[in-house]
């Protein structure tokens, strides 16, 4: 990052301020809604979209979308005035800005919507901004595709969110979250099982739950204030957020608890050892990230006041201490040119503001009292204790806890009291609108556990009571509770962490020597994408054959099929045959059209084919004569007449029908299609003529042809009075044929006469 | 004669699948006429055929005398006839301006947009 945000740039620009007075903005006019929100309240606005199909494009503000809105807006603020100073100069810096502001737009519509396809529709633009936002560093091809990977993953689970929803709205008969919600429970409904799959697929792949964890961890090729953002309070909290919103009517099923337990707990324990695998800090936070994901599913499995307090406070807290720690980590790396945990330390001196927000921000995530981290813990525990597969969850939220209070050591302490190692620049202090967001949010952190009461009334509770779909007793949140359970384990917790974290280094090697043997997500993505490439190519080569009469075989097979299948399958077919009592003159008219068709067919000479193909138009003009429509025959002799004379000009010119003196070959598979397809259109003229018909068209032309348009030829004055349009179209076609055979004819005269040139 | 004329329209549109089948690319243009004329005679046998009776209104009458043929079908067949001539006309040219740049009719040969040295090329990459 060396090139930009150099201590001199301009930093102060349209583009980089805009958004950051806007967002703040926007923040300031939640914070207004925190009063109403508190006592109860919820706001709710509705505008209609589809009226047609009865959607609304309608918002709904309570507890959870209010926390949510608070964190997106509130960090958005500030990590946009961190981008500002972090990408000052950056010739793209304009676009950067754009990307982040639409995202944070994007994110706010999905934590507002009561709309389940309007939450879609936002679900999707997160999907699709975050994955410019990734891949922001566009030149560099790894960069391309871990956002590519995002995109392709977190899109695919949002495609099976729809359909999800789609069920919901089969479900319940309504596609509004909060009267979905307010119907309660959906477990007895058939629909169940797969809304669930298909609801959980769309949050786990976007919440990166293990087995889809692996785009988070490559996610981190984006600048680092994008990663701050996303993975702090936003994109990948999105998940979260519909497991939380979606709590009422899906949650207290044994396939719910189950799933969400079970998952959650395996991603948590796996991501926080990861995490200390890791040696890259961002990759670090990364994994902490994945393992806060993993730990939140877990405890919204349950259904108790306790696990789901936990949980929002977890949730809140999280995104304050890992946002802070990200745009941290950023100014470290901005200082000095590396993320590298092993050459990183003794900061403190030249950096002393940074490592202050990061000290407060990971005591926090390290759950020391009196942070708000350690509350959330605190009562995460008392609802671990409480869960339905307690045993499971209490060892799973033990082991990530410890696991995190030693990575809270690996970032925050050692770059900056350890020993310092060989770094490629001096270090200085960071710039104030780089430090400001973590100064802010790690002094929050602090600030809430002290004032934890403030923090419960206005943003906790509220939220948990969303969640809960009922109003909690509350007084949960409180930074002594007695002697307790969960502070046994917090005890254990702070032990077992540092003992980790004084072998870490040691434990990295067996990690990374564990992690090698293990299954590897990410070549198996890239394996996944060869392959798809691979079917790609294969069915293409397959369809697209480039030989026309593959084309021409495959759509007359199809016209076939789709002509059968009414006819038979669906039983259409009527057929009441008297035969025919045919004249002479028909039985000679037919037989002519019969020949010159067969000839035509079956020929191989240009001078036969032509006279051929001049008999049956005569035939067709005959039977035009004898039933009534002398206008039609005269126009069909004459272009019969203009086409025998092209094609002798013109056909004459070109090389015998078969390069061979063997005669043309039957084609039998063509000439089965061909049978196939006749008697198929034979049978529906059959019946087309068999049945009534409807003369209303014929009996107002009738009568108004010449009280309305004076013309005596009815034929006529359709097509130069009623149809003028119709008719002036028929002339331009003839018109645009004529000159595009014009501009060919011409080209070939061009080419010709290049050549002796 | 709705009878007769529905067996016809089956053959000629037989026929004529049968021969835009084929390789030559004259030989696919005359199954194009075969195929117009068929469409045209589906139009014209789908309004019903009435012999000998023009759809002409009488000096002096204000509306037919007794019954005529059908004048709708009559009109689209018209201008079916035409525009299936410019697409005819069109192809001709087209067909004849290929033959001369590509010194080929076989559908198969004009690979021009396609080479097939590319098609294999890509398979092997």
């Amino acid at each position: 990052m060396g090139e930009y945000g150099a201590k001199d740039a301009r930093w102060i620009s349209m583009a980089g301020m805009t958004p950051v007075i806007l967002t703040g903005a926007l923040f300031v006019y939640f914070c207004g809604m925190v009063p109403t929100i508190a006592s109860g309240g919820i706001i709710r606005h509705s505008i209609p979209w589809i009226p047609s199909l009865d959607i609304a494009l309608s918002f709904y503000i309570d507890g959870l979308s209010l926390m949510f809105s608070l964190l997106i807006t509130g960090i958005g603020a500030l990590v946009m005035l961190y981008s500002a100073r972090y990408l000052a100069g950056h010739p793209q810096f304009a676009r950067f800005a754009l990307y982040l502001f639409s995202f944070m737009l994007s994110m706010l519509g999905l934590v507002l919507a009561d709309n389940v396809l309007a939450l879609f529709v936002f679900w999707e633009l997160t999907t699709f901004t975050s994955y410019l936002l990734i891949g922001f560093s566009h030149a560099d091809p790894k960069s391309r595709r871990n956002a590519l990977q995002a995109l392709l993953l977190t899109a695919a689970g949002g495609l099976a969110l729809l359909a999800g929803f789609i069920l919901l709205g089969f479900a319940t008969g309504t596609y509004e979250l909060s009267e979905i919600n307010a119907a309660g429970s959906l477990a007895s409904n058939p629909l169940y099982g797969p809304i669930l799959v298909l609801v959980l697929l769309g949050a786990f792949t976007k919440s990166a739950q293990v087995p889809f964890h692996f785009w988070l961890p490559n996610a981190m090729a984006a600048p680092t204030p994008v990663s701050a953002y996303l993975h702090s309070a936003t994109m990948v909290k999105g998940g979260i957020y519909l497991l939380a919103r979606m709590h009422p009517s899906l949650s207290g099923t044994d396939a719910w608890i189950w799933t969400l337990t079970i998952f959650g707990g395996v991603t948590a324990v796996f991501a926080s050892l990861m995490a200390l695998r890791q040696t890259d800090l961002k990759q670090t936070l990364a994994y902490t990230t994945l393992m806060a994901l993993g730990t939140l599913t877990m405890f919204l499995a349950g259904s108790s006041g306790y696990a789901i307090t936990g949980a929002m406070a977890f949730l809140f807290v999280h995104s304050l201490y890992k946002a802070a720690l990200f745009l941290s980590v950023g100014i470290i790396d901005h200082a000095t040119g590396t993320r590298e945990a092993g050459v990183l330390g003794g900061l403190a001196g030249a950096m002393p503001v940074t490592a202050a927000a990061a000290g407060l921000a990971a005591l926090s995530m390290a759950g020391i009292p009196p942070f708000l981290g350690f509350i959330a813990k605190e009562v995460a525990y008392s609802g671990a204790v409480g869960a339905s597969l307690w045993g499971f969850v209490v060892l799973a939220a033990l082991a990530a806890n410890a696991l995190m209070f030693a990575v809270a050591g690996i970032v925050a302490f050692k770059p900056f009291f350890g020993p310092q190692g060989k770094l490629p620049h001096a270090p200085h202090e960071g710039p104030w609108p780089m430090l400001a967001g973590p100064v802010i949010l790690g002094v929050l952190g602090l600030a809430f556990g002290i004032l934890h009461g403030l923090a419960a009334s206005w943003v906790i509770e509220p939220a948990t009571n969303a969640v809960l779909g009922f109003t909690d007793s509350g007084g949960r949140v409180k930074l002594w509770a007695g002697f307790n359970l969960a502070l046994g384990l917090s005890v254990v917790t702070f032990i077992l962490g540092a003992i980790l974290y004084l072998r870490h280094q040691a434990l990295r090697d067996r990690l990374a020597a564990i992690e090698a043997r293990g299954p590897d997500f990410d070549a198996g993505w890239d394996r996944l994408m060869a392959w798809l490439v691979v079917v790609a190519e294969w069915q293409t080569r397959l369809i697209q054959t480039g030989v026309l009469r593959q084309y021409l075989f495959a759509t007359f097979a199809v016209t076939a099929v789709a002509l059968a299948l009414p006819l038979f399958w669906l039983g259409a077919l009527q057929l009441d045959l008297a035969m025919p009592s045919v004249t002479l003159r028909e039985g000679v008219v037919a037989a002519l059209i019969i020949a010159g068709a067969l000839l035509a067919a079956t020929t191989g000479s240009r001078i036969t084919g032509i006279a051929a193909l001049g008999v049956v138009g005569i035939g067709v003009a005959l039977i035009f004569i004898i039933y009534g429509a002398p206008d039609v025959a005269i126009t069909q002799l004459l272009v019969e007449m203009l086409i025998v004379v092209l094609i002798a000009i013109a056909a004459l010119r070109m090389p015998y029908l078969d390069p061979t003196d063997k005669g043309p070959a039957f084609r039998p598979r063509d000439a089965a299609l061909g049978g196939v397809l006749g008697v198929l259109v034979a049978l529906v003229m059959l019946m087309v003529t068999a049945g009534p018909i409807d003369r209303r068209l014929t009996d107002f032309f009738e009568a108004a042809s010449w009280t309305e348009a004076f013309g005596r030829n009815i034929v006529n004055v359709i097509l130069v009075d009623f149809r003028t349009l119709d008719t002036f179209g028929e002339i331009a076609v003839v018109i645009v044929a004529a000159l595009g055979a014009f501009a060919l004819l011409r080209s070939a005269r061009r080419d010709k006469g290049e050549e002796r040139e | 004669m709705e009878i007769v004329v529905s067996i016809l329209i089956g053959l000629l549109f037989a026929t004529a699948v049968y021969l835009m089948l084929a390789r030559n690319f004259l030989r696919f243009l005359f199954g194009l006429i075969l195929l117009s004329n068929a469409a045209n005679l589906v139009i014209f046998a789908a309004g019903r055929m009435t012999e000998g009776a023009p759809a002409l209104i009488p000096y002096g009458a204000l509306t037919p005398d007794g019954e005529i043929a059908n004048a709708l079908p009559q009109a689209l067949v018209l201008t079916a006839i035409v525009i299936g001539f410019g697409l005819f006309a069109f192809a001709l040219v087209l067909a004849f301006q290929a033959y001369r740049s590509l010194g080929t009719l076989d559908s198969d040969e004009m690979r021009v947009a396609e080479p097939r040295e590319e098609i294999a090329g890509e398979a092997r990459e």
